[in-house]
């Protein structure tokens, strides 16, 4: 866990202060709401179609169990007894009063916890994997770097009134489980042929209305340079970057519009004015982060304890939830453990108070106090000894969060949409939830193998549609949802953006449409162990198109 | 964002004028005598474009009261209820179309396909 330092809490109680005042004077009347909403986006606060929304960041996902029973806190007492986990690895509450966001945020606050930076024109939470830390197939810890980049960036002057909103995500292994290529800036650290460890950095990715994949401008950037090429990379955005159209504010726009050798020169020539100046990081810079970082005391043990190998024999319900959830971890003995909050018919990514409270006592019992938040909207605990797995999946169940779904078709990622959301056009989380009932026989889930189905209720695609294998998108036609479904998108290292199979659906057939295409995979896979996006890739859309638009109407 | 008052409108029938209150966000609803409702109801309905440019510009105007404000299709039924207009509407009106997961009973029970 990383641990704040003085300057840390000292800005933290500011903001609050700060904030307290600035709604004193909108409620009385001395700010107007031109004036006010500007502040308040400035600290993650939204106003939704029933209430305001407050966005907490958890800074590449990783969570302490007190901060975790803070949220609960803040879930139980300001809003209505539950929080709902984000694709960006953040959680929001959807029924919090004006009136009481100041005392809800000071209690934040004393936390850790606040919404600097999760909405507005601002650099937003740097994410990453949320195996960071603990997978064996990292080459370090992605996070000491998104600290790094979130203190540089926190309130940056020139960083804080972008064209658009940015955002940067890190992944320190060779399977990106952090969607790097999706984001304005991706930054992946690897080990190049001379052993030594830097960042290929791409830019100009990015999903909403015009989605790209980021592309590569620096196949290799030495550590010590990652903040100089950054700044560089912000300011060609910030000198460049549209403000005139919000549609066309996103660096991935500037990117295509000049072009990315173009873009590239730019940011080079940038980089080459500040790049041995003090953004230059000192060995003993990224030490001094490192430090700050604590890691576990783990207990000296062997893989596979007796315990475990008997009960995965013996038991098959932990079996099962053993091979969906469970993964390996760099240090012998323990495990990484992933909690499920996609149940049948439940709201992908909520979790409600009592859940959130139990968690951290689960954290504390059986993982060192820590939790992580991914961004498939599902919880990690990272530290979890193999010998405590049997228990701790008892537990887990007991509190709903051990449904052996992880990486199958009910593990949905959907955005709000238009249940809670002012800017979508139609719903997601029922959909949703109507897949999952569908869905529900998880040896038939199992058989279709990994399948990851992404739903956004607007064009802004908060729900990955794009990169979904199985892309659902709302809108709106003549005052009905209908829903456009593509295909082929994944947001891994093999990144690409989804196919649109052909005209929207009206909403009751989103279901159907995901079963037409499901049976059409499993009759044309060549063989069980071809998943759903490599039959895909090997056949394209039309067999999908024509199985799902055989028996309707193009409309 | 485009101000509510640069709203381009064009009434074509039965219409409100709805906003969420300051202080906590709540959908709230403009009134015949100037003030605010939480029932949709006792809502000031208005038919032609020039009324309803009217009764968004004082609603507009009462910046503390309210947030947001914009003008809102509504049904009349036979029987002089009002009922909101378009889906978004309906949801404004009776919340979120699921259960909540810590307080089930406050689902607006929206049929499915609605």
């Amino acid at each position: 866990m990383y641990v704040y330092d003085e300057f840390d809490w000292a800005l933290l109680e500011q903001r609050v202060a700060e904030f307290r005042d600035q709604v004193r004077r909108r409620l009385a009347g001395e700010l107007t709401e031109d004036e006010f909403k500007l502040l308040r986006l400035l600290n993650g606060v939204y106003l939704q179609l029933h209430a305001y929304m407050l966005r907490i960041g958890i800074p590449y996902g990783t969570l302490s169990s007190e901060q975790m029973r803070a949220l609960a806190h803040v879930a139980r007492n300001y809003d209505r007894g539950y929080g709902h986990f984000t694709t960006r690895q953040n959680i929001q509450f959807h029924w919090i009063k004006l009136e009481e966001l100041p005392d809800a945020m000071g209690y934040l606050a004393q936390h850790r916890l606040h919404g600097i930076q999760t909405s507005g024109n601002s650099i937003r939470n740097v994410t990453t994997d949320q195996w960071a830390g603990v997978t064996p197939e990292e080459i370090e810890d992605p996070r000491i770097w998104a600290e790094l980049i979130r203190q540089h960036t926190t309130l940056h002057p020139e960083f804080s009134f972008l064209p658009r909103k940015f955002k940067i995500a890190i992944t320190a292994a060779a399977h990106d489980r952090a969607a790097v290529k999706i984001h304005d800036v991706s930054l992946r650290l690897y080990r190049n042929d001379a052993g030594e460890a830097g960042f290929e950095v791409g830019v100009g990715g990015g999903l909403g209305r015009i989605p790209y994949l980021a592309q590569t401008i620096k196949p290799f950037l030495p550590k010590r340079d990652l903040l100089s090429y950054i700044e560089a990379i912000l300011r060609v955005y910030n000198q460049y970057g549209r403000r005139d159209n919000i549609h066309k504010a996103r660096i991935k726009i500037l990117v295509h519009q000049i072009g990315v050798e173009k873009f590239a020169e730019e940011v080079e020539a940038e980089w080459q004015t500040i790049r041995t100046g003090p953004l230059a990081l000192e060995p003993s810079v990224i030490a001094e982060i490192a430090t700050r970082f604590r890691y576990p005391d783990y207990e000296a043990l062997d893989d596979n304890p007796d315990a475990l190998t008997s009960a995965r024999l013996t038991d098959r319900a932990f079996a099962t939830w053993f091979n969906a959830c469970v993964n390996r971890h760099k240090q012998k003995g323990y495990a990484i453990v992933t909690l499920s909050l996609k149940p049948e018919g439940g709201t992908p990514g909520d979790a409600t108070a009592e859940q959130m409270d139990a968690i951290a006592d689960l954290a504390d019992r059986y993982s060192f106090g820590e939790i992580r938040v991914g961004h498939e909207q599902n919880l990690v605990l990272p530290h979890v000894r193999q010998r405590d797995l049997v228990e701790l999946w008892r537990a887990l169940d007991a509190i709903g969060v051990a449904l052996p779904n992880i990486n199958l078709v009910s593990d949905i990622i959907a955005c709000p949409g238009l249940d809670y959301c002012s800017l979508a056009n139609a719903r997601s989380i029922p959909v949703a939830q109507e897949l999952t009932r569908r869905f529900r026989d998880l040896d038939v889930a199992r058989n279709l193998g990994r399948l990851h189905i992404n739903i956004s209720g607007c064009i802004n695609a908060c729900g990955h549609h794009h990169v979904g294998h199985i892309g659902i998108l709302g809108v709106e036609k003549n005052g009905e949802e209908f829903y456009q479904v593509t295909i082929g998108g994944r947001a891994d290292e093999k990144a690409e953006l989804g196919t649109l199979i052909g005209p929207a659906v009206p909403y009751g057939d989103v279901a159907n449409v995901v079963e037409d295409i499901a049976a059409a995979y499993l009759e044309l896979r060549d063989r069980p162990e071809e998943l759903f996006i490599d039959t895909v890739k090997r056949l394209g859309v039309e067999p999908f198109r024509e199985r799902v638009y055989a028996t309707r109407q193009a409309g | 964002m485009t101000s509510p008052l640069e709203q381009k409108l064009k009434v074509k029938g039965p219409v409100v004028v709805t906003a969420n209150r300051l202080r906590d966000g709540i959908v709230i609803y403009r009134t015949g005598n100037g003030g605010w409702t939480t029932d949709l109801g006792a809502a000031a309905i208005v038919t032609t474009t020039p009324a309803a440019q009217e009764l968004l510009k004082v609603a507009v105007a009462d910046d503390v009261g309210a947030v947001q404000a914009y003008v809102a299709p509504v049904e009349l039924t036979a029987d002089r209820r009002v009922l909101p207009g378009n889906l978004r509407e309906r949801i404004r009106v009776a919340g979120p179309t699921i259960a909540l997961p810590a307080a089930a009973d406050e689902c607006s029970a929206l049929p499915v396909g609605a």
